[in-house]
């Protein structure tokens, strides 16, 4: 199997502390992974370099198959060629339609100038009401997002993420604040994603990373501690003292 | 039916507000056509239509401040540097061409044909006089052409809105750290235009700019309609020019950077680029209704780019309210001609007995306390009025940022 993502030898230190000390991942391109560990462990971190918001002191991240080092892209370029990020706390933009914020979110020439001249197609216009379909907001696609509740929210947030067909999706959380039910949807979601793309979880609930039953990657300090299924980095001792022991 | 006339027909219907400007702008601009001396029945004086005429600039001025803040967030406090320099552009060729006139017809009363060099010389004597000069400076090198000095209107405030943008922008500088770099840039260039060797004339300005060169003999009450006109047709082309911009993706866009940029460059758009564009943008359309301004107000020197210029036309679009371009018009002719109203000493003052308001000098505490009241108690500005009038209700949220960290209701109850 090949990698999309290839994290290697990366280090970043913050006013003198270590938030991430020669992490290397991995991920192919069709791969669901939930990345687990205590607070401080440099989940976020993680995500910010591959994103493009926080760039490191040393370390290399590429992707794809000719190798793209993210290291050298704006986020702005980062998210163009295919990495999405969702973030914990849904983030739409809220003063703006449902069917707004998906045509916005679909993939299109970015440019300012053809930006400005993009006209919506009938194409465009059966893309975003299959979407809004899909995460089940097609009777919402007037309203303003900042109407929808919480979950919708969320899910108008995954709408966006599949609108933008990205190769790699880093979810933040997704089931913080849901209910039962949409906690079940969400994860029939993300394994069903994970078909066609790579998807990486980050979670804190133990339960939710059972029920997506992919490969963990447990992170502590900084830098990986355990990888494997969840059983596995369950019995291992050094989790256990670390993330689980601390209950 | 053409694919063309269809993409126009569901602009026009998906923006009913356009019509409508432009309607009342029509009806208003022929209003003051009959009621004017030069066409009509001399009701309204040429001065109070040259009013009328730096109002509508004024408005023009006024849209382009609104889609750069109200729109796409950023609180630009040098727009007017913007404005002004494109009545100095204008104004170089206005001043050049008409003292060419007066320079040429003294010469030819000395009997021999004057050789070019001296006309260029004599009118480089008449306009540099003042500051005990006597050489064009280089930046006048095109100020014999008349579409070498349009250019110029466009070119010089959009080339400086481009580099000092770009500089800003690129390294992320954002909300009131941008405002005060707006308002250095504003205060630095004023300061520069001040100085007699800057080459514009320092303190003196440009003046004498209502006299068309060539058209001596059109009285003024003529040339005070017909720049009402082309201010009003800027005005109605700027209107529809903006309206089209905010009303697609793109609109869509610069509101999105509005609320969350960072989000916005996760969706893959350069947020710095599309600022950059508007910034660009609004600069020109700034220029171009400071060239169609000066003409009508005969004079202009470096206090117009003093950094309370530009915080006045913010107050307007505050005012009328943001994120809505007829709000910005509304705010800007609004307050602008009370503000003509109030300081042009026609505001009866009110005699308390032991003190006497004397609305000359109290106008800006009113102007200032009616800009807090509107930031407070109605943030949507005049405008908002419209919204009460259609029944539209935005949901309350106590002063909150429209960004997307504020969550509905149901997160606070879903946090352990």
């Amino acid at each position: 199997m090949t990698a999309l993502l290839e994290v290697s030898g990366v280090s970043v230190t913050f006013d003198g502390f270590r938030a991430i000390n020669n992490l290397s991942f991995s991920i192919g391109a069709q791969e669901l992974r939930a990345i687990i560990g205590p607070n401080g462990a440099g989940k976020t971190t993680f995500m910010d370099i591959v994103t493009g918001k926080t760039r490191p002191d040393t370390g290399s991240v590429t992707f794809g198959e000719r190798s793209v080092s993210l290291l050298s892209l704006s986020e702005a370029q980062i998210a163009r060629v295919g990495v999405g990020r969702k973030f914990q706390r849904p983030t739409v933009f809220e003063d703006q339609s449902v069917a707004e914020n998906l045509t916005m979110a679909l993939k299109a020439q970015r440019a300012p100038w053809r930006v400005l001249f993009w006209k919506e197609g009938p194409e465009d216009r059966a893309k975003v009401e299959a979407l809004a379909e899909e995460v089940g907001l097609a009777e919402h696609l007037p309203r303003k997002a900042g109407e929808l509740s919480h979950g919708q929210k969320q899910w108008l947030e995954i709408g966006m993420l599949l609108a933008q067909e990205p190769r790699l999706l880093l979810v933040d959380e997704p089931a913080a604040g849901m209910t039962l039910a949409e906690r079940e949807h969400t994860t029939a979601l993300l394994v069903e994603m994970a078909k066609t793309r790579a998807v990486v979880v980050v979670e804190h609930d133990m339960e939710f990373v059972r029920r997506l039953n992919c490969k963990v990657t447990v992170l502590h300090e900084g830098a990986v501690l355990a990888e494997g299924s969840l059983d596995h980095v369950t019995k291992n001792q050094q989790v256990i003292e670390v993330y689980l022991g601390r209950g | 039916m053409t694919r063309q006339t269809f993409v126009e027909r569901s602009f026009l219907a998906k923006n009913p507000s356009v019509l409508w400007f432009i309607l009342i702008l029509a009806l208003f601009t022929l209003g003051v056509t009959v009621l004017s001396e030069a066409y009509g029945v001399a009701f309204i004086s040429t001065s109070f239509v040259k009013t009328l005429g730096k109002t509508l600039c004024l408005c023009l001025v006024a849209l382009a401040m609104d889609l750069i803040w109200g729109y796409a967030g950023i609180l630009s406090l040098g727009h007017m540097a913007f404005f002004a320099l494109g009545g100095y552009m204008l104004g170089m060729w206005l001043i050049y061409a008409r003292t060419e006139e007066i320079v040429v017809a003294a010469l030819a009363q000395g009997g021999l044909p004057a050789t070019p060099e001296e006309v260029r010389q004599g009118i480089a004597v008449q306009i540099f006089g003042v500051v005990g000069a006597s050489e064009f400076p280089p930046i006048w090198a095109l100020a014999h052409s008349f579409w070498g000095q349009m250019f110029l209107v466009v070119a010089v405030p959009g080339v400086l809105a481009l580099v000092f943008g770009w500089l800003a922008f690129r390294s992320r500088v954002t909300g009131v750290y941008l405002s005060i770099l707006t308002q250095a840039m504003t205060l630095a260039l004023a300061l520069y235009l001040f100085q007699n060797d800057s080459g514009l004339r320092g303190n003196n300005g440009l003046s004498g700019l209502q006299n068309l060169p060539g058209l001596s003999d059109v009285s003024q009450d003529d040339l005070s309609i017909w720049f009402f006109w082309a201010s009003a047709f800027a005005l109605g082309a700027g209107y529809v020019l903006l309206a089209w911009v905010v009303s697609g993706k793109f609109g869509s866009v610069i509101r999105a950077i509005r609320d969350d940029e960072q989000r916005v460059r996760f969706l893959g758009y350069s947020v710095e680029g599309y600022k950059l564009f508007v910034f660009t943008l609004t600069a020109v359309i700034a220029a171009i209704a400071g060239a169609l301004y000066y003409p009508q107000a005969g004079i202009i020197n470096p206090a117009e780019l003093a950094p309370i210029a530009s915080i006045y036309l913010a107050v307007w679009v505050a005012i009328g309210g943001r994120g809505r371009l007829y709000g910005a018009v509304i705010g800007a002719a609004f307050v602008s001609l009370l503000s003509s109203w109030f300081t042009g000493g026609r505001a009866p003052s009110i005699p308390l007995g032991f003190y006497t308001i004397n609305w000359v000098d109290w106008w800006l505490v009113l102007l200032g306390l009616s800009f807090v009241a509107v930031t407070l108690f109605a943030p949507k500005g005049i405008g908002g009025l419209f919204d009460l009038w259609q029944g539209r209700r935005a949901p309350d949220r106590k002063g909150a940022a429209l960004g997307p960290d504020d969550s509905s209701l149901q997160e606070k109850e879903a946090l352990k």
